[in-house]
């Protein structure tokens, strides 16, 4: 009896396991279609996105000539006799914001990225490199703000003609703004460049600078040009610094001492008017938004591709 | 004869040499000019705003006189979006990053999967804001409302998030999974159970700075249309809101200098903000990641 007891209790034991494996079994076979589902929330994301744009858009076009909005010069959504939606000016309005931000960042960030992996010690690396995170940290608004309240007025105090509203002041704070991910992204590329590479430089009696212009820069190019393309792609996605700092007037000129007028900051111009639902200006905040969202697309498989194409293996 | 003319080498070594001394200073004057740009940044903004710092400044509604403007609404309604983003944008991040790192197969759709998240990492924040006014506002008729917007702001930090907990699943290593099968636990078991503890400081660190990205982010609450000027708090996910950023937004637009000082006032709180949330983020990296 003494000795059956225990058996009983472990046959009980499995009994109440199997029907548990059951539950088991189910749940195994359950969570890898919710993963996946959960999963293609990204997918759906994207084209949702792209759904959307496209569908306003068309709507838009029945509206409004299509060659007319890729070639017009004019951008005047407001004019009540003749509107003119021809979205030149404002891509060149982004493309000055993005000109003048490269000019500032490129070569402030590889040159940050050249002192962080080649010259400076590790603990200056542990330092530095925590900042230059806060400064990728800091909201977009907040740099419009300080776009409007220091940098114009010190350009101003410099060069009286410039506007209250101008490319320059934006332009130079998106460049402060992408000058981390620059340099961040290069210095990435540079570490990964191997030390046997440098050490034969210096044997045949090279200096640092020479070590780093020679051998450095050119293994780790790739990943330099990747790094700039996607901040170029930051830089015309950028949206709160221009629509503070840059104006509401599109023009079809290079000029930068003027008030200028982006793809972004046009989208938060009709967003925070009263431009009723349904009506043109709405619709054309689409067409805008797909425009700067397949220039952006653009550069960001450029990234990928120069990266994946044009990475050294060693 | 002679072979190497010493006082040539000597010369042109001492050149290099400059060369070299020079091209230091002006790496090293680059960095720091990053560096200054932010000291000066933050001392403009301390500067200007702590005069429009008091106590009152975080009790009262914003007004159309500068002296009696506050952040209540705005700071409630930021509040009331992160505990609409954090637990969907959480969800959805960690969910496909176990799925991609423990069940996808290497496959087609997987690689489209991750070449979709990293483009996604890639667009406008003002985009994401179409999409939320086309999608949430219009399409589902959520209205300007607290869950339209955080909705559309957990989809615009997804990819930081998945990218960062796939890193964490990632690091915990092999062994520990193949343990936990050896004594006969099922994959769910050993995700649950061993993968998921072991790999969360990582995936709250990650989540952490996601969500300061998100309650700094104005352009998609500008294009979904949240008011500014709100006289109430909010009282549900389905109310209208104003947020931190939108408020200081709407300040500094305004013409008035004085509208520019509580603009740099409500700028302190965000960063504060900023700064307690990235400190917890490196207080859990440094205490509990463990390395294997």
């Amino acid at each position: 009896m003494a000795m059956n007891e225990p058996q009983q209790i472990s046959v009980q034991e499995l009994i109440a396991q199997k029907s548990n494996r059951g539950l088991l079994a189910f749940t195994e076979k359950l969570i890898p279609k919710i993963l996946f589902l959960i999963a293609s929330v990204s997918v759906l994301t994207t084209i949702g996105i792209v759904f959307t744009l496209i569908f306003e858009t068309v709507t838009f076009f029945t509206e409004v000539n299509i060659l007319s909005f890729l070639t017009g010069t004019e951008w005047y959504p407001f004019a009540n006799s003749t509107p003119a939606y021809g979205i030149l000016p404002l891509v060149v309005g982004t493309l000055k914001i993005t000109g003048i931000a490269i000019l500032v960042a490129v070569p402030i960030g590889i040159a940050t990225a050249i002192f962080l992996s080649e010259y400076a010690s590790d603990r200056v690396r542990r330092f530095i490199k925590p900042i230059l995170e806060v400064l990728a940290g800091v909201p977009t608004i907040v740099y419009g703000f300080f776009a409007l309240t220091f940098v114009t007025p010190i350009l101003r105090s410099i060069y009286p003609d410039i506007a209250i509203f101008n490319a320059l002041s934006p332009g130079i704070v998106v460049g402060i703004m992408i000058i981390p991910m620059i340099a961040s992204l290069s210095e990435d590329a540079m570490s990964s460049v191997p030390n046997a590479m440098r050490d034969g430089a210096y044997a045949l009696g090279a200096t640092k600078l020479e070590v780093a212009v020679k051998i450095v820069l050119p293994a780790a190019l790739s990943g330099i040009v990747a790094s700039t393309v996607l901040a170029i792609s930051r830089a015309i996605g950028e949206t709160m610094i221009v629509a503070v700092a840059a104006g509401s007037t599109p023009g079809f000129n290079w000029d930068v001492t003027g008030s200028i007028q982006t793809m972004t900051a046009y989208i938060v111009q009709v967003t925070t008017g009263d431009a009723g639902y349904g009506t043109t200006i709405y619709y054309s905040i689409y067409a805008v938004g797909f425009t700067l969202f397949l220039f952006t697309l653009a550069m960001n498989m450029l990234a990928q591709f120069i990266s994946k194409r044009f990475r050294e293996e060693y | 004869m002679k072979y190497v003319n010493h006082e040539e080498v000597a010369a042109k070594t001492k050149t290099r040499l400059t060369k070299n001394t020079l091209l230091k200073g002006v790496f090293a004057a680059a960095t720091g000019f990053g560096l200054i740009v932010l000291a000066i940044l933050l001392y403009r903004i301390v500067t200007q705003g702590s005069d429009y710092l008091s106590f009152e400044f975080f009790t009262s509604f914003a007004s159309r006189i500068p002296e009696n403007s506050g952040i209540k609404a705005a700071i409630l309604g930021s509040v009331y979006l992160m505990l609409v983003v954090a637990p969907v944008s959480m969800f959805l991040g960690v969910g496909t990053a176990i799925y991609l790192e423990e069940y996808a197969k290497r496959n087609r759709f997987t690689n489209f999967i991750k070449v979709n998240i990293s483009n996604l990492a890639g667009v406008p924040s003002v985009v994401f804001g179409l999409l939320g006014l086309t999608i949430f506002v219009r399409y589902f008729d959520l209205g300007i409302s607290i869950l339209a917007a955080g909705l559309t702001m957990s989809l615009l930090i997804l990819p930081i998030i998945i990218v960062a907990s796939q890193e964490a699943i990632r690091a915990v290593p092999n062994e520990l999974r193949e343990a936990s099968f050896a004594m006969g636990a099922t994959r769910w078991q050993t995700i649950l159970r061993v993968v998921l503890p072991a790999s969360i400081p990582g995936i709250l660190t990650g989540s952490i700075l996601a969500l300061s990205r998100a309650i700094g982010e104005t352009a998609p609450l500008v294009v979904i249309g949240i008011p500014t000027i709100l006289m109430f708090t909010p009282d549900g996910i389905m109310s209208t809101f104003t947020a931190l950023p939108m408020q200081i937004f709407d300040w500094t637009k305004r013409p008035q200098v004085e509208f520019h000082d509580v603009a740099a006032a409500g700028i302190i709180v965000l960063m504060g903000l900023l700064i307690i949330m990235n400190s917890i983020a490196v207080f859990i990296r440094n205490k509990y990641q463990k390395r294997y």
